[in-house]
């Protein structure tokens, strides 16, 4: 039936001119979306006047590694990169344990006073980052935990959107007989949780991890404000922090660190890119 | 069975403490528990802490000093405070609304203009917004440089440059773009979820009824995707309130942070006041006042976009 109706010529069809039209306008957007990828390689891999060349030079060179070493000079990026993996890993395995449990008792569970706390939960998605930044910032002061990890990883445990998100997934991945099947058959609740629950809610826990992943891996503000030691700088400040030399900007040597730091994100999301998108967009249907 | 005399006489009857329901209520306690206990530390007190604190002068060392309504006063009789609130208002404007316009565009395309490739073009489209804000920044700090491609293309146009790192609105439209290279896609792609859930029996019987394309858009597709033009616009509202990575990394080019008046916005003026100048009190009230713009803006955004769209989409049930 389906195929059928696709075949039928629709009374409103565009026509071949309209259609060319759809795919031109279609293709620039990619064009435009990709272009800035491109041209960060471009950059990185030829030498330092390429950036102004005129006319723009659009070629791939060859001087990807002279341009990294000076960003080994001028950095610890591969320490950088380490402490951005660790931090975010640290947060994401956490995220997706900490929402996923609180996700599942919103789903599964009755508790007094429950739709109140859910609703509590989904509010705070909508205050500002910035209104609690600076009583935050003396917390972290008083527990000495200024330049160290625990300031970026244990405020980012646990977050709204991820109860949220697994909430709505578990309530209709997860039938509830087979929670119960499982109460009859005397398991423990967590056992209940690990054993059936989450065999089944792999793909959404994998899609949460991916988008925090991301976030975190991304996030500049919080630890431009808390990181103050150069050994401790995650990535986006190792990088911010090249392009504030003051001895003339070497274009080749930042967007080869651009590059390289952006390229593991970019594989894992080509890999995963069904996931994430389909994550992101359920996310936002229920909203 | 020997029963303690003690005992109450209501033990007997009842069962004991731990319930199955109990039980599963405490399970269920403890589950969400994390959630509560770390945003009561970092984020319910730190906002209550915030509004406090901006009744009083403090630098983060010293004993705090009461002072009322001086921090708001300090603030909005500073000219800097007001640059950077119509900043944020501008870029905000100039960032979002094509945004949305354009994201709304692509994603009419890519739904209704083909079915090939429409994964593909889906990661395309997606892209950007993987990218960290930084790398964004730095790329983009090169095609708008004074030599840069986009300066080049102008010319090619036969116009004129632009400087784009030091005019007035030069700032505003370098740093509004990056903002919309890095959304566009990602609304997009939101808006195609959006219109995939349209069921297509819909537009099969306003076309038998004789509704042309643009009928079909203005009374399907549009009030149909109004939750989604809600949840977008609302976003991204908040998102351009908060600017503050992509003038912070574009203007700071000398190691100074962002103060400079053609791009400051309201969070890189909190920070400068805080963490610059160890003026707390006035950062707090400055927080104080982005979270009751954010406020107000959300509010404006949900009128206008209930206004909008017609009542058909208006669900009575």
């Amino acid at each position: 039936m389906s195929t059928l109706r696709m075949f039928r010529k629709k009374p409103d069809d565009l026509g071949f001119f309209g259609k060319l039209g759809f795919y031109f306008l279609l293709i620039l957007g990619a064009l435009i979306s990709v272009f800035p990828f491109y041209w960060m390689f471009v950059v990185g891999t030829n030498d330092k006047g390429a950036v102004f060349h005129v006319p723009p030079l659009l070629t791939v060179g060859d001087q990807f590694f002279d341009n990294f070493k000076r960003v080994l000079e001028k950095a610890d990026f591969f320490q950088a990169l380490g402490n951005s993996l660790f931090v975010s890993s640290m947060v994401t395995v956490s995220v997706v344990f900490f929402c996923t449990l609180a996700g599942y008792a919103f789903a599964k569970y009755e508790f007094p006073l429950k739709n109140m706390l859910f609703v509590f939960v989904i509010a705070t998605l909508i205050v500002p980052q910035q209104l609690g930044v600076l009583p935050t910032y003396v917390i972290m002061a008083k527990l000495h935990w200024i330049d160290s990890y625990k300031a970026l990883i244990v405020p980012a445990m646990v977050n709204a959107f991820g109860i949220f998100w697994m909430r709505q997934y578990i309530s209709s991945a997860v039938p509830t007989e087979l929670i119960e099947a499982g109460r009859i058959d005397g398991g423990g609740h967590f056992r209940i949780f690990w054993n059936i629950a989450v065999p089944v809610i792999t793909p959404a826990m994998a899609t949460l991890g991916i988008l925090n992943f991301m976030t975190v891996w991304n996030d500049f503000f919080w630890p431009l404000v808390v990181l103050k030691n150069k050994e401790h700088y995650t990535i986006q400040i190792a990088l911010q922090q090249l392009f504030t030399t003051r001895d003339g900007l070497d274009y080749g040597m930042i967007m080869s660190a651009t590059f390289t730091a952006t390229l593991p994100l970019l594989i894992v999301f080509l890999l995963f890119s069904r996931w994430v998108i389909a994550g992101l967009t359920s996310g936002a249907i229920k909203s | 069975m020997a029963q303690p005399v003690i005992t109450s006489p209501h033990a007997e009857s009842k069962r004991p403490f731990l319930t199955e329901q109990r039980r599963s209520r405490i399970t269920a306690y403890t589950f969400i528990s994390p959630f509560f206990i770390l945003f009561s530390i970092f984020g319910l007190y730190p906002i209550f802490f915030t509004f406090y604190l901006s009744f009083f002068k403090w630098d983060a060392l010293n004993p705090m000093k009461f002072v009322g309504m001086k921090n708001y006063e300090l603030v909005t009789s500073d000219p800097t405070f007001w640059i950077s609130f119509s900043n944020t208002l501008i870029m905000g404007l100039m960032g979002t609304l094509p945004q949305v316009l354009l994201a709304l565009l692509l994603a009419v395309l890519l739904h209704s203009g083909m079915t090939k490739f429409k994964k593909t073009f889906r990661i395309l489209y997606f892209m950007p917004n993987i990218t960290s804000i930084v790398a964004v920044t730095l790329v983009f700090s090169t095609l708008f440089g004074n030599n840069g491609m986009i300066n080049w293309m102008l010319n090619g146009l036969g116009l004129d440059s632009m400087a784009f790192n030091s005019g007035w609105w030069g700032v505003k439209i370098a740093i509004s773009t990056m903002v919309m290279w890095r959304w566009t896609g990602y609304n997009a792609i939101i808006f195609l979820s959006g219109l995939q859930s349209i069921p297509m029996d819909l537009y099969e019987s306003a076309r038998i009824d004789g509704a042309n394309r643009r009928q079909q858009l203005f009374s399907i597709t549009l009030p149909l995707l109004k939750p989604f033009i809600i949840f977008v616009s609302l976003q991204s509202t908040i998102g351009a309130l908060q600017l503050f990575t992509e003038p912070y990394v574009f203007l700071g080019q000398a190691g100074t942070g962002s103060t400079r008046q053609e791009g400051i916005t309201m969070v890189t003026y909190l920070y400068s006041e805080a963490f610059r100048n160890g003026f707390f009190g006035t950062a707090a009230a400055t927080a104080v006042l982005l979270f009751l713009v954010t406020i107000l803006f959300s509010i404006l955004n949900m009128l206008i976009s209930r206004g909008t769209g017609g009542d058909t989409g208006r669900k009575k049930a």
